[in-house]
């Protein structure tokens, strides 16, 4: 049980490469953070700085309100779950799992208990005496973890640990790991590229871009209100329709190549009145399809089952709209190449508002 | 797959039938030879059938030597055996701890380190014999097993294949074990340790065998005929000059000088296959 807290964190490589600009962020006692961002954001580097397998340039990493910034891994008491696994291959799951009791000099009957309650929930009891190869990725997946979850310590880290499980697997294993950080409410850090692992699993999120923290927040606050055109469309899938606008002295909204946008009765935000351009955000599934409105020209269909993508062009940006496939057969009929349709935001807050500058939320 | 044809199973069996007679003949008649007496041997033609000295030629060369090379080869075998196990163990362990520093250690100049033994890979032993000979002598160390075994223990080639292979580990068994809790030596000893297993296996052949074929640095090496390992034992059987030589005791002694790094072999090849077949990285 502990806190985690970030302090102004900093990780430049030598050659004056900097891969964090700055990360500050306080994490409760048994929250499950993810960390989330495309690859090369510095995701992993942030971790592998927790798990002391990075020096930190600058700033302070504290678990429990202590620095740990000059503590060897091992001192930190942290276990950390890898992609690959990393299981020792030369050992069963028992000493796999044993190890680190082992070198912490824990009698051999404490050891023996802990392995065998931490297999039993991860349902390996049977597999105990196998070998790493002998055993399926979604096996070896869960020893990894068992190895950490024995241990008992004040953080787990997970680094995307999930990313080499099949589709099916994985959507298993989330649901895993979600039981599990429910039953024993460890603080965790789970670091996945993966925005739907991110939303499922989060507790509150960290959306990295270029070694700057773009946002932090719960799941739903990150998808209500993303903080900046990035976050927008980096979450949700598929992403929000960004599209660039101009704003006239009267409130009309128009986009750059002139196509007038007529929302609706949808009043503009106090921060967006008065500006002369914008970043207007929609998401595919906040739209609906009208007479009048937004003029949409469909370029292609895709069919989903329950459900439709319409990619079509607004001017000359491309949007997807996502519909019910059982919406009346008048406007299915409409739905067909080249045809022009016409969409309108379904609420006051569907509409999302950017500076076209910073990128960053005006509304 | 290849097909199977009956003439092309016929012809790789010939020519499989005739290597191994062209390897195993010279070992044949060697064997004949020991199992006769002096006499029949020195008879041209030489008989294709083994004579009946059989016992009687092993035990006089494992017990007491042949006339011109008293010295019991029983001993020689042992004096061998000693040198090649303290050569091939020294060797791996000296370039196995080596390899782990190269590899996971960050020190100053270590590339340099790495490059200067790797540069010793040109320079054989006979080339630096007559110093590494000084400085051995200059140590007292003549007529003896650490003197006859220690200017051969470092190996270049050995820490080489351990770098190489010290690189194919991933990183993240490193950094599991760190935070594990293992320290270098712990990580060396659970993990690297036994993942070497095969790579040992192998070095362990090749350098027994390394260590069982020296010949000129125990040559120069070796003052007292009790010191004397069996390649070279087998040499100073064939008497020059006037002395006669025995030829069926110094076919008995090369037969016997063969069987122990071929057991090595023999036994060793069910680690290699074991390592090949299930491969543990």
């Amino acid at each position: 049980m502990a806190t985690l807290s970030f302090k102004n964190i900093k990780k430049t490589y030598p050659g004056n490469v900097a891969v964090i600009h700055g990360i500050s962020m306080d994490i409760k006692d048994g929250e499950f953070i993810v960390i989330v961002g495309p690859s090369g954001c510095g995701k992993s580097t942030l971790m592998r700085m927790v798990a002391g397998l990075e020096t930190v340039t600058e700033g302070d990493i504290q678990i429990d309100e202590k620095s740990i910034n000059h503590l060897e891994p091992a001192q930190r008491d942290i276990a950390m779950v890898f992609q690959n696994y990393a299981l020792y291959p030369h050992m069963s799951v028992f000493d796999n799992m044993a190890y680190g009791l082992k070198i912490r000099k824990m009698s051999k009957e404490q050891i023996k208990e802990r392995v065998q309650q931490t297999a039993e929930t991860l349902e390996l009891a049977l597999l105990l005496d196998r070998r790493p190869k002998q055993l399926s990725g979604g096996q070896r997946q869960r020893v990894a973890m068992g190895r950490a979850i024995v241990r008992e310590p004040k953080v787990f880290l997970f680094d995307e640990p999930l990313s080499n499980l099949d589709a099916k697997l994985r959507v298993q294993m989330r649901l895993e790991i979600q039981k599990l950080h429910r039953r024993l409410a460890t603080t965790s850090l789970y670091v996945t590229h993966d925005q739907v692992e991110a939303m499922t699993l989060a507790q509150r999120m960290i959306i990295m871009n270029k070694g700057v923290a773009e946002q932090v927040g719960t799941p739903m606050e990150v998808f209500e209100r993303p903080a900046s055109t990035f976050v927008a469309s980096f979450i949700g899938s598929p992403p929000m329709n960004l599209l660039n606008v101009n704003i006239n002295h009267e409130g009309k909204i128009s986009t750059e190549d002139g196509i007038d946008l007529p929302i609706n009765g949808i009043q503009l935000p106090e921060s967006v009145r008065g500006k002369t351009q914008a970043i207007m955000g929609f998401r595919p599934e906040n739209c609906l399809l009208h007479e009048t409105g937004i003029p949409v020209k469909i370029e292609m269909v895709e069919t989903l089952g329950s459900e439709q993508l319409i990619h079509g062009l607004i001017g000359q940006t491309n949007i997807v709209i996502r519909q019910n496939i059982h919406a009346n057969a008048q406007q299915q009929a409409q739905l067909k190449l080249g045809n022009i349709i016409h969409v309108s935001p379904d609420a006051d807050h569907a509409l999302h508002w950017f500076d076209p500058e910073t990128t960053r939320r005006l509304n | 797959m290849i097909e199977r044809r009956p003439w092309l199973d016929l012809l790789a069996h010939l020519i499989l039938v005739f290597g191994l007679v062209i390897v195993a003949f010279p070992l044949y008649i060697a064997f004949v030879a020991s199992t006769q007496t002096a006499r029949e041997v020195a008879n041209a033609p030489v008989s294709l059938l083994p004579g009946t000295h059989f016992i009687e030629n092993y035990a006089q060369v494992l017990f007491s030597g042949s006339s011109v090379q008293t010295t019991p080869v029983g001993n020689m075998l042992w004096v061998s055996f000693v040198i090649a196990m303290i050569i091939s163990i020294g060797k791996i362990s000296i370039s196995m701890l080596s390899a782990f520093a190269v590899v996971y250690f960050r020190f100053p100049f270590r590339m340099l380190c790495f490059w200067m033994i790797f540069i010793t890979l040109m320079l054989p032993v006979e080339v630096r014999i007559s110093p590494t000979f000084e400085v051995v002598a200059g140590l007292g160390l003549t007529n003896s097993y650490a003197g006859l075994t220690l200017p051969l223990i470092a190996s270049a080639t050995a820490t080489f294949l351990f770098r190489q292979f010290f690189l194919t580990v991933p990183d993240e068994l490193v950094e599991a074990a760190r935070i594990d809790g293992a320290g270098p030596i712990r990580f060396f000893k659970d993990i690297l340790f036994p993942l070497s297993k095969t790579s040992i296996a192998a070095l362990f052949v090749i350098q027994f065998t390394y260590g069982w074929n020296q010949y000129l640095w125990p040559l120069v090496m070796k003052t007292s005929e009790n010191m004397t390992p069996i390649v070279v034992g087998i040499k100073t059987m064939i008497g020059g000059g006037d002395s006669v030589t025995e030829w069926n005791l110094v076919m008995a002694t090369a037969l016997l000088a063969m069987i122990p790094p071929g057991l090595v072999v023999i036994l060793m090849q069910k680690w290699f296959v074991k390592g090949l077949v299930d491969s543990e990285k």
